[in-house]
């Protein structure tokens, strides 16, 4: 049977099905997030004191990893533009370096996190190493999906662009809305957590 | 109309293709069938609240009676939780904490929300099935997990979760296994409710059927509506602060540890620094709107039997969807009124007070709606009537005994009293629990064909509501005298409770009697299904949507497209034919809802 | 419509460099010696401009109050949404710490400051 308007725009609201789901879903996400920036804030003003993120974290490896993490962004939208532009190959190349990139970041991050662990800086060793572990952690595991659902999209999930263009198009803007999200959540992350 | 086999043929060439033959997994248990998904809801959700009344049964026990040995079951236990049948405190706590968290978040809301959103709220709108389906059938299994996993917690070493619902910190922290069980099937039913309410959001907001303006909706729609927004955004901060109390169980992290801690004689093994506050902060986040999401479809389903029963319709409805809005809205900016003994300063006590007084308003304005409906009305007094009835003062004892809680200075005295119990208990047992049973009484012929038994059902009502006023209305008194909560001896070690420790014996053999009225309820339901009364596609000749459809509705809900073409409860029309017309009826008078 | 998307590629092309741009400029403020407190302001202004920029061009949150509004208004339904949730978002960042701030018989000072510091904050 058919949901309507799960493509087509509906005429009242402006949006579609999937479009508007995946905006309330990143909405809940802005809660999810808030509440750990909300640990994070409440946490650094009650500390007798609180290191600088320079002081503890490799400032360079943070940046290589944002300017990684926004260039994925770039080539998602550029993924996404190629399905607008009927360029199926376009846009297998853009999400194959959209997945690449990814996991660059991921990689980098595991060296930061095997680097902490060396020098004995656990997750239990202070209030700031706590909450850098867990909101970055949390972050990979959201890029983890990411790189699961784009990983479908590039493979056995682009068999739809065959039999229903619009649909897989709207897809991709979809996963697309979820990844700058997942970058949109770095770009505080990192200056928060690395430089101040 | 045409009966049920046949529409099923008349389905199939209305979509001009034939529906092979489900297996009995895609069928009924993977179904991406709302109505279906709504009842596996409704069950599971159903035996979990069965469940968790079973806890609190054996808990009533151990307060009337402390630590004599537990009639009949006291030696199925074990020796780990009632050596000799006799209740350990430990195992007290368990039953407390498992006894909320069940019945919160395994049952009302799965029956509430999954159950009676799921079914209701498409055909209502006139849509075909939710707007995602999949997601639909997934978000079942995710609750359905965690309930497996919350159950499990008491099998294991230590038993299951025992620091409160609440999970307050350090408390929490230092507890047995079942506490990170406890974390991780959270997480389930979180991730669970927050997919599903994303479904219901994208469903009423996009797949309303031509003609369903929003202020043509039901208010049970509505109602579902902003339950939706309540559950989106205000469960996340408490998955955030699971993953961090997790962290602390399991890491050692101190985000609720403060620095120098002293747990069992010994400086606790924590770095420090952090809060046992940020915890509740990030709990009541959740957890006041929760118990909104726990109201407000019991509110709509009261509306709607209010209006059917009264063949009137609701007194006010712009000033309903507006007090629910406002409502919705408010409950973000209460919560800390659930902190104020933890020695919040007086600004931001203040601040809580005044929002909560605030907050009261649109309850009264509701309530005041509900009640004013009753003017002038032509009552039936049918089943899902009485309990419609029953919910006024039940959700007015409720709310009226919540004032001197949310304020600051009487909440000294009455804070983790039994007040506090009686006061949540009146708004989510004789208040939601009743009106959830009037909807299953009422929409029962839509999902079965079939109408539940009468006589049953009024022996089912009036046995439960006796009873469970003899549960709860002594519970002030004792609150009002200090009888603190979460007492494993029943309150027996103070000199203070002496004269109120009688109630505890009413109490628990109300609870009983509660327990023995609900056997008829069970019985009615599953003899109903085979042996009920046929019911045609209306027989409580409603208005809305729903009543359009076949009973029980066939795949796609509809046999024609349906078209809204007046408000949502145009009984007693002047100079109509009968004392109501359908909102999907073509001809008949076209009307917008009444100004107030 | 093939022009349309190319006038996007241009814009995407233009908003990645510039957050690249701004990514640099991320790293070398933070090497001036700001007091903590204003270090945080420039930081976070700095994060919500890249922030707006992808929202708006990347997430095409810029064209969503062309379409059709639902009310008169003027917001879509996305945007409405996303207000309600930047509102509570704010709440849930502020109260918390509100509530530390305002506390019985409390000296309420930030870390790293001057002022006389009462062991105040570890309970």
């Amino acid at each position: 049977m058919d949901i309507p308007y799960t493509v087509a725009e509906r005429p009242d609201t402006g949006v579609n099905n999937v479009k508007l789901g995946i905006w309330l879903f990143l909405a809940s996400e802005v809660m999810l997030f808030g509440g750990l920036f909300s640990t994070y804030v409440l946490l650094r003003l009650m500390a007798v004191e609180w290191p600088f993120g320079s002081d503890v974290l490799n400032v360079p490896m943070g940046t290589f990893n944002t300017a990684v993490l926004i260039g994925s962004s770039v080539t998602m939208v550029f993924a996404y533009a190629s399905l607008k532009m009927d360029d199926l190959a376009r846009f297998k190349k853009f999400m194959a370096m959209t997945i690449g990139l990814s996991l660059v970041f991921m990689v980098v991050k595991g060296f930061e996190y095997s680097h902490e662990f060396d020098i004995g800086n656990f997750p239990s060793t202070s209030t700031y190493l706590a909450i850098y572990f867990t909101m970055t952690g949390l972050h990979a595991l959201h890029i983890i999906g990411g790189i699961i659902v784009n990983s479908y999209f590039l493979g056995p999930g682009s068999k739809m662009w065959e039999t229903n263009k619009a649909q897989f198009t709207n897809r991709i803007e979809a996963a697309g809305l979820y990844w700058h999200f997942v970058d949109l959540v770095w770009i505080f992350l990192f200056p928060i957590l690395y430089l101040l | 109309m045409s009966d049920v086999t046949t529409t099923e043929q008349a389905v199939d060439a209305e979509h001009g293709h034939e529906h092979e033959e489900l297996s009995f997994w895609r069928q009924y248990m993977f179904s991406l069938d709302h109505k279906v998904i709504g009842i596996q809801y409704a069950v599971t959700g159903l035996l979990f609240l069965l469940f968790g009344f079973g806890l609190m049964m054996i808990m009533r026990w151990q307060i009337a009676y402390p630590f004599q040995p537990i009639p009949l079951i006291g030696g199925l236990l074990g020796e780990s939780r009632a050596p000799g049948g006799v209740m350990l405190p430990e195992f007290y706590n368990q039953l407390g904490a498992m006894h909320g968290t069940i019945m919160v978040f395994l049952g009302v809301v799965p029956l509430a929300v999954g159950g009676f959103g799921n079914f209701v709220v498409p055909l209502q709108i006139g849509a075909p099935d939710m707007a995602f389906p999949k997601l639909n059938m997934m978000s079942y299994w995710a609750f359905f997990l965690g309930g497996v996993v919350m159950i499990s917690s008491f099998f294991v070493p230590g038993g299951a979760a025992n620091s409160g619902w609440t999970s307050y910190a350090p408390l929490s922290v230092f507890a047995t296994t079942g506490q990170t069980i406890w974390l991780i099937g959270m997480i389930f039913l979180i991730t669970s409710s927050l997919l599903g309410a994303l479904n219901f959001l994208v469903t009423i907001i996009q797949l309303r059927a031509p003609g369903l303006s929003f202020m043509r909706l039901p208010f049970f729609v509505w109602a579902q509506l902003v339950t939706g927004f309540l559950l989106l955004l205000a469960f996340p901060p408490l998955e955030a602060a699971g993953v961090l109390q997790l962290m602390d169980r399991v890491v050692g992290t101190s985000f609720f540890m403060p620095s120098g801690l002293v747990y069992a004689d010994a400086p606790a093994d924590f770095s420090g620094g952090g809060t046992p506050l940020l915890w509740q902060h990030l709990f009541w986040f959740l957890a006041h709107p929760e118990v909104y999401v726990l109201i407000l479809p019991a509110m709509g389903i009261v509306t709607e039997i209010l209006a059917n029963n009264t063949r009137k319709p609701i007194w006010g409805y712009r000033v309903l969807i507006a007090s629910l809005i406002f409502l919705g809205f408010m409950s973000f900016i209460v919560w800390a009124h659930h902190m104020f003994m933890t020695g919040m300063g007086t600004t931001m006590s203040s601040f809580f007070q005044t929002t909560t007084m605030i907050i009261s308003i649109p309850s009264v304005v509701i309530l005041s709606a509900m009640f004013l409906t009753l003017y002038g009305a032509s009552i039936r007094f049918t089943t899902p009537m009485l309990f419609a009835l029953a919910f006024i003062p039940m959700f007015g004892i409720g709310g009226l005994t919540g004032l001197p809680l949310g304020l600051a200075a009487p909440d000294i005295h009455l804070h983790d009293t039994y007040y506090v119990i009686g006061h949540f208990h009146y708004v989510v047992a004789p208040g939601t629990l009743l009106a959830l049973f009037g909807g299953i009484y009422y929409w029962f012929p839509k999902a079965t064909g079939r109408m539940m038994g009468d006589l049953l059902g009024k022996i089912h009502f009036w046995g439960s509501f006796i009873a469970i006023n003899v549960v709860f209305m002594p519970m002030f008194i004792q609150g009002l005298s200090g009888m603190n909560r979460r007492m494993a001896d029943g309150g027996t070690q103070y000199t203070m409770n002496q004269d109120v420790l009688v109630w505890n014996t009413v109490i628990s053999w109300g609870a009983w009697a509660l327990a023995f009225f609900q056997i008829f309820f069970i019985i009615n339901f599953f003899w109903s299904i085979k042996k009920g009364r046929k019911a045609s596609n209306n027989p409580w000749n409603a208005t809305t949507l729903e009543w359009q459809a076949p009973s029980p509705p066939p795949h796609g809900n509809f046999l024609t497209p349906p078209q809204a073409h007046r408000g949502p409860y145009e009984y007693s029309v002047p100079g109509a034919q009968t004392d109501f017309v359908m909102q999907g009826d073509a001809d008949g008078p076209t009307t917008e809802p009444a100004k107030v | 419509m093939s022009d349309d998307v190319q006038h996007h590629i241009q814009n995407y092309k233009k908003v990645g460099m510039t957050l690249g741009v701004l990514t640099v400029v991320t790293v070398g403020v933070s090497y001036i010696d700001f007091a903590v407190p204003l270090a945080i302001t420039v930081a976070l202004i700095i994060a919500a401009t890249k922030a707006s920029l992808v929202a708006s061009f990347f997430m095409h949150l810029i064209e969503e109050k062309k379409v059709v509004p639902i009310s008169k208004w003027g917001f879509g339904t996305i945007l409405a949404t996303l207000a309600v949730t930047a509102l509570f978002f704010l709440m849930v960042i502020f109260i918390p710490i509100f509530g530390h701030a305002d506390r019985v018989g409390e000296y309420f000072t930030l870390p790293n400051a001057n002022a006389p510091v009462v062991a105040a904050d570890q309970h």
